[in-house]
């Protein structure tokens, strides 16, 4: 991971909050705050990962980056420029730079267009001119993304889910873009062809130098691709790391949990493996709990948890996380620094 | 005779465009209190397995040969009206997505009173209480008061433990499990998975877990049947499977999994190309165009059938491939890769 | 819930208001495009024995001649609270809900209306309890026998009825069934005879309309269930249902068809709601005085303020309808939060 002065998406107390309304006016009673102040920054070449359970606000988070939502507060910065408010028609040039994959390789091709003309819509859209025609360049991208130039003409209900998601792969990539956001690309997958689109994705980011915010709920392959990766509960984020320091030491006791949850396919270890189990479901983002969201599941939850949000601090190089009683972390740090905590 | 035995099942689909061979042979044992694990990718017939054992093909076009001894009882030839008094009270289901497993237009206490009316001739106002007694048993705080809910009012776990709740309502001797959690969350999931295993002793049911995730599988069972194109190709204990697999299908599926017990391996082995068709099952070993190994069979593959043969002590494989040149791969270019960098 | 039904009513008068704007807005310009004045609207009100001058005050008076504004307004305060009509020989006093007059009979249109109401709904009901019976009964045989003889047999069927227009299956049924005829299931008489005075000759009297109207509808609900149920049939909670080891009748009734009948329960309430204006085809077909048969007579006569009464008055059922419809879709769906 290279450091850079800019970073290529920079996000800043990025928030989204759906309004609830009530009675006969439709009066705005509450909001349901799916995202809620969130930051960091994704360099040049990197993998963000971004993990959580459903209603944590992962997907609303690809949504805003790519301003397929607008946000209701917070600023995303794109390339140095800020593209939180722009409008449609100032965005489209950018849609260039900016691509997004999504989970379900079924219904987001259009079954009544050729891959020709799925993958060489982008060409016509932003109006770019290739060498050597756009059908030239679409059988070009096919082939990078393993598929059969061939198969050009073909509607998407002839491939298998795995050949789809390289459709939708392929037309992300018609205009070279710098940053794709992946929204679980890979859950709707079998196992076997996961592995594969997990390998061409990494391929495709060595040979275009891309950089990815890939949204999952599967921890494995979090994992197995990003260089960095934050963990979110709740529309916020709990824990922000690099990947390594987040899998192997975690501090937010949410992180732990999470990756001690994962089953793991070895039964040997089965029996001893020592188990955090949280109790009950993801409290709803209708009525999160106070301060630290995280408090009604904790094992290590105390007063203070209930009464002040603990802020997103840097307790180890690169390694940000919001709890007041982290785990594995250095002793010299201050958790929760108190000059900075927002009292709720 | 063990308590459920399958034997040469098959089940095919008439279609169109010919004949889908959906299972294709399957032999397998359970017994009371043991689980076993299938294991497959979409189209590989787990599912179609499971919905054969309860006779839900019955009455259906599906063609269907082979036996299912349940308990003493062959079910294929039996009346579709006495498979049906056995379903729900001698075995049972838990599907995949509890949403739309439920009736979204009726609550779930209205679900589960009415399974175990079926089979249990008691007054509406017993089988409520019974039905509150299972909601409290499978973990849901306040039965009493949720029963009147309805499915969309539940969280994903929630309906999953109603789901548990009504297929354990009869106290059945044989459990189904397809894809219990793949709609769950990773936190919920774990609560699911010890819920089942607690659930399994306290009832000492036999337990089938249907699933594609291998951590799963290996979370619960004692023996795994890992099934490809219709046919099972490697059967074990969940030892065998996990530590001395000689299928180049289960490698495969080892290979493409990242795993976090272990280091991070820098690249994925995913198997080439994509689950068969099971209209144009390739010739000979179905597994074939994709497998690497194709070429050391001596031309073989594609135009044998490779027979289920015991390696050792019920370990069971499909593969054309010699014994010894299977354990030499996996000890030499398998393991080694997995193990990770 | 109370709420959303105030919010509901409140967007329905508007939707009414809307309606009687446009309708009154097209009413008031045909005549004038097709060469009309207000003096000639006038003397269709003041008889043909008046003179220019009579005719010249009548228009005035009837404010013919106020921009088109202000005619809005006093017919729409007309349907509010009544309104008084003065051309001429007399004031005479419309009470509320005012519609206007006749232009050839010079009576009120509302009382109109209201006598042939009965007709109208006792047809709609009728013909509405058969189809529903014959349709979704066809419908759900049809897809759980999906390729049978029967399955074909009654899609063709079923293909014909919303095919074939009610001026002909009409005649045919006329000719075939009604009095005097080789298959005769009517009385003689024939004409309407209301249901207070005597049920039976009111049953007799709407048969062949019933069955002649039910017909077109039930061959499209029976369509509507067909794919209805076979897509029910399909879902998870089927096959749950199935695997809790439920006879096959409680599967296809208690959890099949609950789910399939709540799309036909909306495209029910809302053919209800039209009929109520009028089944026009039916009524003419079988000379019923029902309310299409007065929007046919007023149309050919050109009585606009007839029209409008007829168009206003359907109107005002589609809107309840779909109220009706949408609180019912509540009742029938738990998970429809009416907000």
């Amino acid at each position: 991971m290279s450091e850079s002065p800019e970073p290529l998406l920079s996000v800043q107390g990025l928030e989204k909050h759906f309004p609830i309304t009530k009675g006969l006016i439709k009066r705005q009673v509450g909001a349901v705050k799916a995202v809620d102040g969130l930051s960091f920054d994704v360099v040049k070449g990197e993998t963000l990962g971004l993990v959580g359970e459903s209603g944590c606000g992962k997907t609303t988070t690809g949504r805003l980056i790519t301003r397929l939502l607008e946000p209701t507060g917070g600023k995303v910065v794109f390339e140095g420029r800020d593209i939180t408010h722009m409008s449609q028609g100032a965005l489209r040039p950018l849609r260039r730079d900016m691509q997004m994959i999504f989970q379900d390789p079924y219904s987001s091709l259009n079954p009544r267009h050729t891959v020709g003309a799925i993958v060489g819509a982008p060409f016509r859209i932003q109006g770019v001119k290739t060498e050597h025609g756009t059908k030239k360049a679409v059988q070009d991208i096919l082939e990078l993304v393993g598929l059969n130039p061939e198969h050009y003409n073909r509607y998407p209900h002839e491939f298998s889910g795995g050949q789809r998601q390289r459709i939708g792969i392929a037309r992300t990539l018609a205009l070279k873009p710098k940053l794709i956001i992946a929204d679980e690309p890979v859950s709707a997958l079998d196992v076997s062809i996961q592995a594969q689109v997990v390998n061409l994705l990494e391929d495709l980011q060595n040979e275009l130098d891309l950089t990815y915010v890939v949204i999952a709920h599967d921890l494995s392959v979090v994992r197995h691709i990003s260089d960095r990766v934050a963990v979110m509960y709740l529309g916020k984020i709990v824990e922000i790391a690099d990947r390594q320091a987040l899998y192997e030491a975690p501090m937010h006791p949410y992180t732990t949990a999470l990756l001690s949850a994962v089953p793991v396919p070895d039964v040997k270890r089965r029996t001893e493996r020592e188990r955090i189990r949280l109790q009950g479901d993801v409290p709803s983002p209708l009525n999160p709990p106070s301060a630290c969201r995280f408090h009604t599941r904790c094992w290590k939850a105390q007063e203070i948890c209930k009464t002040v949000e603990p802020p997103l601090a840097e307790l180890a190089t690169g390694h940000q996380v919001a709890c007041h009683f982290p785990e594995n972390a250095p002793k010299d740090a201050v958790p929760g620094d108190a000059g900075t905590a927002v009292p709720a | 005779m063990s308590f459920l035995e399958l034997n040469d099942l098959r089940v095919h689909f008439p279609t169109d465009d010919g004949l889908v061979k959906s299972v294709d042979g399957l032999t397998f044992k359970l017994e009371r209190g043991k689980t076993l694990g299938i294991v497959g990718e979409s189209g590989s017939g787990k599912s179609v397995t499971s919905l054969a054992i309860l006779g839900l093909h019955k009455g259906g076009r599906a063609m269907i040969s082979g036996e299912i001894w349940l308990d003493g009882e062959e079910l294929v030839s039996a009346s579709a009206e006495h498979v049906r008094t056995l379903r729900g009270k001698k075995m049972a289901m838990i599907f995949q997505d509890p949403l739309s497993a439920m009736h979204p237009y009726y609550t779930v206490g209205a679900q589960i009173v009415e399974a175990y009316r079926i089979h249990h001739h008691v007054s509406k106002a017993v089988a409520r209480k019974h039905a509150i007694d299972m909601l409290g048993r499978v973990g849901i705080p306040q039965p009493e008061r949720r029963i009147d809910s309805y499915p969309h009012e539940f969280s994903g776990g929630m309906r999953q433990r109603a789901m548990i709740a009504m297929a354990l309502s009869c106290d059945p001797e044989l459990l189904i499990a397809d894809e219990p959690t793949t709609a769950l969350d990773v936190t919920v999931q774990a609560q699911i998975l010890d819920l089942m295993r607690d659930l399994q002793q306290e009832f000492n049911s036999a337990l089938i877990i249907i699933t594609h995730d291998l951590g799963v599988v290996a979370e619960l069972s004692d023996d795994i049947l890992v099934m490809y194109g219709g046919k099972c190709i490697e059967y074990g204990t969940a030892e065998d499977i996990f530590e001395r697999p000689e299928h180049p299908y289960t490698w495969g599926l080892l290979g493409s999994m990242p795993r976090l017990d272990r280091a991070r391996t820098e690249r994925l082995m995913p198997i080439k190309g994509t689950p068969p068709s099971l209209i144009n099952v390739p010739s000979g070993c179905a597994f074939h165009p994709r497998c690497a190994f194709e070429g050391r069979t001596g031309g073989k593959a594609n135009t044998q059938v490779p027979e289920l043969l015991e390696t050792e002590g019920g370990h069971l494989v499909r593969c054309h491939l010699p014994r010894e040149e299977r354990r030499a791969i996996w000890e030499n270019e398998i393991k080694p890769n997995l193990e990770s960098v | 819930m109370v709420t959303y039904i105030i919010r509901r009513l409140i967007w329905g008068v508007v939707m009414l208001a809307i309606v009687s704007m446009t309708t009154f807005a097209i009413f008031f310009l045909v005549p004038r495009l097709a060469g009309a004045t207000s003096d000639s609207l006038a003397a269709r009100y003041v008889g043909r024995t008046a003179n220019a001058e009579q005719v010249k005050i009548a228009a005035e008076r009837l404010g013919f001649n106020d921009p088109l504004i202000v005619q809005y307004g006093r017919f729409a305060k007309g349907i509010v609270v009544g309104a008084d009509y003065n051309y001429g020989p007399g004031v005479e006093r419309c009470p509320a809900p005012c519609l206007g007059y006749s232009f050839l009979t010079r009576l009120p249109v509302w009382p109109d209306l209201l006598t042939r109401l009965p007709v109208t709904i006792s047809l709609a009901l009728g013909a509405a309890v058969i189809w529903l019976i014959a349709g979704v009964a066809t419908g759900v045989v049809s897809a759980l026998r999906r390729g049978s003889f029967f399955d074909r047999a009654s899609m063709s069927i079923a293909l014909a009825g919303v095919s074939l227009p009610i001026f002909f299956t009409g005649i045919v049924s006329l000719v075939l069934f009604s009095y005097g005829r080789p298959f005769a299931i009517t009385a003689p008489g024939g004409s309407f005879t209301p249901f207070f005075t005597n049920p039976v000759q009111w049953a007799y009297s709407l048969l062949l309309p019933w069955i002649t109207l039910a017909f077109l509808y039930a061959a499209g609900y029976a369509r509507l269930t067909r794919s209805g149920m076979l897509e029910t049939m399909n879902e998870d909670y089927i096959r749950t249902a199935r695997a809790k080891g439920l006879t096959e009748r409680v599967v296809v009734f208690k959890h099949g068809l609950r789910g399939a009948l709540t799309p036909i329960l909306t495209i029910f309430g809302l053919d209800l709601g039209l009929l109520m204006g009028g089944a026009v085809l039916t009524e003419s077909t079988f000379s019923l005085p029902g309310i299409g048969k007065y929007a046919i007579d007023a149309i050919t006569s050109q009585d606009l303020p007839k029209v409008m009464g007829v168009v206003l008055v359907t109107a005002f059922f589609v809107v309840l309808a779909n109220l009706v419809v949408d609180l019912l879709y509540a009742v029938v769906d738990p998970r429809v939060r009416l907000t």
